[in-house]
């Protein structure tokens, strides 16, 4: 039926179709460009502009000196590994029990449907609200009535030692924010584990929880690894909530190791203080702070990427 | 006794909404007996430290929403693409490099970023826009357009992923380009999660505190001011807004909680801002999980 016209015709609209699909691919490409090069940028002007000082020895090891203009950032480190463990130390045993409950117990059910959409809002309940919740529920409630209990706030003059921002409760604050990252994870892990494995521990004789003990978890442990980085690698980089109920900006005394009764300094919130508040912070020491916070966030999602990826192509089963 | 334990985590996350919002109230509610509820909700004046107190919320709201919607307008063109050329287009070899990259994107500290926009986007646009301080409601829009970017990108390629091979096929199949094929296939049957991915960029915006915090600047602009006296005139003021400084919601809580007496009428005012705050992500997490529910029903 096709004359040499409609031919031509067809092949000329096949052509301007094919050259606007081109034409297309190439502006979701330019996108795509367009998202990562400023991530580049950032990454590449922070790294340029902080490299010489996280090198110049002993920035990384001492403590802050001359109303912080002057020497490291070591006790924001150590702060900051200190939040980081006690965060994931609260957070791991909630938030694995929580999706073994999802996984393995919960039935399909109005409750499990809430449980999940509480999930979901807890992820998106936006961190300085988390922090106001610390505020009212750690801080002026229980530390407290801990205060009270203990005696302290009967002394003369009364006083203040767990009733104020402190790192036990910036841990806990920081756990609770941290618990939908861990619970999710944990869930995705635990449901790529096949029923079979479920079902020969079961035909063996164990029992609900030694199946879960000893076969589901060993078999999703290294999915839960991997959640496990992601959220201490989110709890390192919070300010907000830590503004409010844990972070002070300078210390007269640094412990090696931060007490978990008393206000602690982090990097996160050490850039906002030499940013925002010294006024002749030095632009090496700011670079510099905020370069060894982003490569400690940006190596625990490298860890957890590459982790991720290993086990997608070495799974055994 | 272990099973108790388990059942007692399963509910957890449960409490801890509940909780939160129940502790936020807790403390904002004092301040609604000596303050009308009608004042902090119309009033345009935020100012603590005057006697008498003032506590309005609309220029707080005001900010929030217009340096939200500035990220928006910056974000969902730039995440649906990357988006769609991930789904889609992109070889698997770039797609292996481009998506970690998106996702390192999404981890980057928000103060990190802020700290960029104080040090290089503020500066940089004082200089081409003429501005008096480069710290503005348009630098934040910026900073959080780069939040939300990510957010946006891996929900809708998720949902763009998971459209059925069967109908990009048929389409294919039927003479479409893979242009085509995208566009009036992948995109429709997708549509839902895509919204939802618009809604949660929009609550990871609306509802971040360090990047408002230090590059927004503080105080309220005139051209804000402005729309607040008029504002059935406000498109007179809207461009010049972002040009200038504004407070928002959560920078004020951020800034302010630190010279708040506690149980002053300041620091419960700071708990109110935080219940609406809870309100509005609430609802806009609902929105979004609902939508992404209806597009799993529908695969």
């Amino acid at each position: 039926m096709s004359t040499p016209a409609t031919t031509l015709l067809r092949s000329a609209n096949t052509t301007s179709r094919q050259n606007y699909e081109k034409l297309m691919f190439g502006v979701m490409g330019l996108g795509a460009v367009c998202v990562v090069i400023p991530m580049v940028y950032i990454f590449v002007t922070l790294f340029i502009g902080g490299i010489g000082k996280v090198l110049t020895p002993g920035f990384l090891t001492e403590i802050p000196s001359r109303g912080s203009t002057q020497g490291g950032i070591g006790p924001q480190i150590g702060g900051t590994i200190a939040l980081m463990i006690g965060t994931i130390v609260l957070a791991l045993p909630l938030g694995i029990s929580a999706a073994i409950y999802l996984t393995e117990y919960a039935g399909k059910n109005a409750l499990t449907r809430a449980i999940r959409m509480a999930i979901v809002n807890l992820a998106g309940v936006p961190s300085i609200v988390h922090g106001l919740f610390g505020l009212g529920l750690f801080v002026y409630l229980l530390g407290a009535w801990m205060d009270k209990i203990s005696g302290f706030s009967s002394l003369d003059p009364p006083q203040n030692f767990w009733g104020r921002p402190t790192l036990l409760w910036g841990a806990a604050t920081l756990a609770i924010l941290v618990l939908p990252i861990v619970i999710t994870a944990t869930e995705e892990s635990l449901k790529t584990v096949p029923r079979s494995f479920r079902e020969g521990s079961i035909g063996l004789g164990a029992t609900k929880w030694q199946t879960i003990w000893k076969v589901v978890l060993p078999a999703a442990l290294p999915g839960i690894l991997t959640g496990t980085i992601l959220a201490i690698g989110r709890a390192a980089g919070e300010t907000a909530p830590i503004i409010l109920v844990a972070a002070v900006g300078y210390k007269t005394n640094f412990a090696p190791i931060p007490p978990l009764y008393e206000p602690v300094v982090a990097l996160p919130y050490h850039l906002f203080y030499v940013v925002t508040e010294v006024a002749r912070a030095t632009p090496a020491l700011q670079y510099g702070t905020a370069l060894t916070l982003l490569l400690i966030v940006f190596g625990m999602n490298l860890v957890a990427i590459i982790l991720r990826t290993r086990l997608r192509n070495a799974r055994r089963w | 006794m272990i099973t108790g334990w388990i059942y007692l985590c399963g509910g957890l996350s449960i409490v801890f909404v509940v909780m939160i919002f129940l502790f936020v109230f807790k403390e904002a509610f004092p301040l609604l007996r000596e303050y009308s509820i009608s004042a902090f909700l119309t009033g345009t004046l935020w100012a603590p430290t005057e006697q008498p107190e003032k506590f309005g919320l609309v220029p707080l709201l005001l900010s929030s929403v217009m340096v939200t919607l500035g990220a928006v307008v910056i974000a969902i063109p730039l995440g649906l693409m990357t988006a769609i050329y991930l789904a889609e287009i992109a070889p698997a070899r770039i797609r292996d490099i481009l998506k970690p990259a998106v996702e390192l994107l999404a981890a980057i500290p928000s103060v990190v970023l802020g700290f960029f926009g104080v040090t290089v986007l503020a500066p940089f646009l004082a200089q081409t826009l003429k501005l008096d301080i480069g710290l503005s409601m348009l630098a934040g829009s910026i900073t959080l357009a780069f939040m939300a970017v990510p957010t946006i990108a891996t929900i809708s390629e998720d949902a763009l992923s998971s459209v059925g091979k069967d109908l990009k096929q048929g389409s294919l199949a039927l003479g479409a380009t893979r242009w085509e094929t995208i566009r009036r296939v992948g995109v429709p049957a997708a549509f839902s999660g895509i919204m939802a991915s618009i809604m949660l960029g929009i609550g990871r915006a609306i509802g971040e505190t360090m990047v408002v915090l230090m590059v927004t600047g503080s105080g309220v602009g005139d051209s804000l001011k402005g729309i607040m006296t008029e504002p059935l005139q406000a498109f007179r003021w809207v461009f010049s807004a972002y040009g200038e400084i504004c407070n928002t919601i959560t920078a004020t809580i951020a800034s302010d909680m630190g010279e708040a007496v506690v149980g002053s009428a300041h620091y419960h005012a700071l708990f109110l801002l935080g219940v609406v705050l809870f309100v509005i992500t609430f609802i806009i997490n609902l929105v979004a999980d609902a939508a992404l529910r209806k597009g799993h029903l529908q695969q």
